[in-house]
């Protein structure tokens, strides 16, 4: 099968896998301790600036007209770029993106290579495609360290290591490092990482990384990152491969203005990231000697396509939008299936995978809005879980049972004679489940109400026989 | 005033008492409620669970009732979202302009009850009397959609006897969600666990909402728990006088 999202297209459905997660306490605890601090610190710093809501909007709009000439900007890019000395591909989907990223390290004898953070290598697994050709990967962004050391699988979009805790990690890092001693505290375990990373800054030839931001007018690359391993990766090899999917681009340098105040704020709740590192092609005796960008498309054609749930594609990657879910709170990201999760997730997943795969996501959510809220760029989530959903139930997604329930409902709500006769029918139905005026068991698949909650009767007179009965006494 | 209610649908089946007491407050207040029989749904169950094509047909029908009533009267902020945010995609969406113009006419006629009471009537004491201790779910649409602020707040606050408990955690949703309190039923109940702790924590004996949806769904729980805590849509609230909860008057 062709990867499009990770492992998403063999993942069970959101359902099941959330009863799963919600079976695991500790990992609950953590997801909820986390966005907890996470918030609170992004409200401190959004309540903070006075033209929040005025920042959004021209986010929004940036995005919006970019992606409505993403054409141009592209090339714009790819010329700049290769004036500037840097070589830019183009990869359609996951395998051609790996193919492509595979041979320049090949062409360099190289076997190992140091990466930054970027959640796109993971969408096209990027790592067991290197290491089916003899190459190893080594995560140097701490989280991402510790998932990959854990055989794990990220469950944040900003802080991939969210579901472990200070305990855990510390366990891992002992048997993996292979340490004797380590404490418990920040500090120990980023030491850790640190010595472990160290030679292999140090030592490898070759580094990749993603983008937050591509820049058409100048050609430029923006990546920001908290702990500087970053800058190590882009400093320290000779060759620096950049995988980014073409929704990173912006037109001009002068819009980072608007996106740098953002994205630290929206993500990890910061004014400004500890480092921001913009580059532009390659540079004498400094940095890397070769640059490259792979510029992924691999289904985002097809949702530029769509007018509208095109704006899904304005999404830079904050996070923001997992912190407030209310549904995310409860499961974490694995539930979700994708290495992007929580309600971004919900629709980029399936939208990436032509709506053939996790076909469950766009109805993980109760639809509360807070995504919209917390979102920097306005991206209407709700609306597109919504078209979603309807993409799905024209497909012939839906189950049975609730595609019949709906015909009946469309049928009884399309007169109000009809209504009044559906009123009177539900009210006789509900005499074989009534118990002193309740319902503690439903039948077919309303049971899954009534696994945890009750329904009250239906009451024996309905507000419009109530009007009428009161017309009439009142004509009498 | 002439007001029109839209009962809706579900609370015209389930919360008949919601209606009664709508019609209690704005009679009270000295204005002229009509009930139009041939109305029946907004479609919103239908729009948000993805059957858009079935909820057209619904909108129309809802166009068609309210074609000349001057204002309407929602005792639900979820339909009053589903009417302000979809009703306009879907007139869009079917490129005829009579129906984009028909929805144009008919948004600054639709008002939620709150909205009605304080927006467009200006009353924010309604002469109830509720001597009970009463904690207030804010639904997420009346929140993030219709941003109806502290109008619920400051209906309550008039209220004689009423002592207003601060919900904690306010702005969470409780899990309902439509078809999704179906459909994904174990985060739902989770959210819904976390949501009754927080009612529970203020000692209320009532909790009160704009939504009898979110007010079904935690009623359920706090029922199956038995949990000594009543829900009760706010217009219920409103609706009660110092002669009904009082034993002297009664008699």
């Amino acid at each position: 099968m062709t990867v499009r999202v990770g492992n998403a297209a063999l993942a069970p459905d959101f359902p099941e896998a959330a009863k799963k997660q919600l079976a695991n306490a500790q990992m609950r605890h953590n997801v909820r301790y986390a966005t907890d601090v996470i918030r609170a610190k992004r409200n401190r710093v959004v309540a903070e600036m006075p033209d929040w809501e005025a920042l959004r909007e021209s986010a929004r709009q940036i995005k919006a007209h970019t992606l409505r000439h993403l054409n141009t900007y592209l090339e714009q890019f790819e010329k700049a770029c290769t004036a500037a000395g840097g070589h830019v591909h183009w990869a359609k989907d996951a395998d051609e993106a790996n193919t492509i990223i595979t041979a320049i390290i090949k062409s360099h004898g190289e076997k190992e290579v140091i990466k930054i953070k970027t959640m796109t290598s993971d969408e096209i697994r990027l790592n067991p495609a290197l290491e089916a050709e003899g190459i190893t990967p080594f995560e140097t962004d701490l989280a991402d360290l510790i998932v990959q050391l854990g055989n794990d699988q990220p469950s944040h979009i900003v802080v991939p290591a969210l579901h472990r805790n200070k305990t855990e990690i510390r366990q891992l890092f002992l048997e993996k490092m292979k340490l004797e001693n380590l404490g418990d505290k920040p500090e120990d375990l980023t030491e850790a990482a640190r010595r472990y990373l160290r030679e292999k800054f140090l030592r490898v030839k070759v580094g990749i990384g993603g983008a937050n931001f591509a820049i058409a007018e100048t050609g430029s690359v923006c990546v920001v990152e908290s702990e500087g391993n970053g800058r190590m990766c882009l400093t320290l090899p000779q060759v620096f491969i950049s995988l980014v999917g073409i929704e990173k681009i912006i037109p001009k340098f002068s819009d980072l203005e608007v996106f740098l105040q953002l994205l630290p704020r929206s993500a990890t709740g910061e004014r400004m990231n500890p480092y921001n590192s913009i580059w532009t092609g390659v540079s004498p005796n400094d940095g890397p000697k070769e640059f490259h960008v792979v510029l992924l498309d691999n289904g985002r054609s097809e949702i530029l396509a769509d007018e509208k749930t095109r704006q899904t594609l304005q999404c830079i990657r904050c996070a923001a939008c997992l912190n407030v879910c209310p549904v995310y709170r409860q499961t974490g990201g694995h539930a979700y299936g994708s290495i992007y999760s929580g309600p971004i997730g919900a629709i980029v997943t399936p939208q990436l995978q032509s709506m053939q795969h996790s076909q469950s996501l766009p109805y993980a959510s109760s639809l509360c809005g807070a995504c919209y809220d917390a979102c920097p760029v306005k991206i209407n989530i709700p609306e597109v879980l919504i078209e979603l959903r309807g993409k799905v139930v024209a497909a012939g997604g839906a189950p049975a049972s609730e595609k019949i329930a709906m015909k009946a409902a469309s049928f009884a709500l399309s007169s109000s004679q009809r209504l009044a006769a559906a009123q009177k029918l539900v009210r006789i139905a509900q005499w074989p489940l009534l118990h002193d005026g309740t319902i503690s068991k439903l039948p077919g698949f309303l049971g899954a109400w009534s696994e945890t909650r009750n329904m009250r009767a239906i009451p024996a007179e309905s507000f419009r026989e109530w009007w009428k009965h009161r017309r009439k006494d009142q004509h009498s | 005033m002439l007001i029109s209610l839209f009962i809706t649908c579900y609370n015209d089946t389930l919360f008949p008492d919601t209606g009664k007491a709508v019609v209690a407050v704005l009679e009270r207040l000295g204005h002229t409620v009509e009930f139009r029989e041939a109305q029946t749904c907004c479609g919103q169950m239908h729009y948000n669970t993805g059957y858009q094509k079935e909820a057209l047909p619904l909108m129309r029908h809802f166009l068609g009732v309210f074609r000349d009533a001057e204002i309407i009267c929602i005792p639900s902020a979820s339909c009053v979202a589903m009417i302000r945010e979809h009703f306009p995609v879907m007139a869009a969406d079917s490129a005829d302009p009579r129906l984009i113009e028909e929805v144009n006419n008919l948004l600054p006629r639709v008002f939620e009850f709150t909205e009605l009471l304080v927006d467009k009537l200006g009353v924010t004491d309604v002469g109830a009397f509720f001597p009970h201790p009463v904690t207030f779910h804010t639904s997420c649409h009346s929140l993030r959609s219709l941003h109806v602020g502290d109008k619920p707040l400051r209906l309550l606050k008039n209220v004689r006897g009423l002592q207003l408990a601060e919900l904690p955690d306010a702005d969470q949703c409780c899990g309902f969600g439509g078809t999704f309190a179906i459909k994904n039923a174990p985060v739902s109940s989770a959210m819904l666990s976390d949501k009754i702790s927080c009612i529970l924590k203020t000692s209320a004996e009532v909790c009160a909402a704009g939504d009898n949806s979110c007010l079904m769904h935690i009623d359920g729980g706090l029922t199956r728990q038995n949990a000594p805590v009543k829900c009760m849509h706010i217009a219920e609230i409103l609706a009660t006088t110092e002669r009904e909860n009082n034993p002297e008057d009664r008699q």
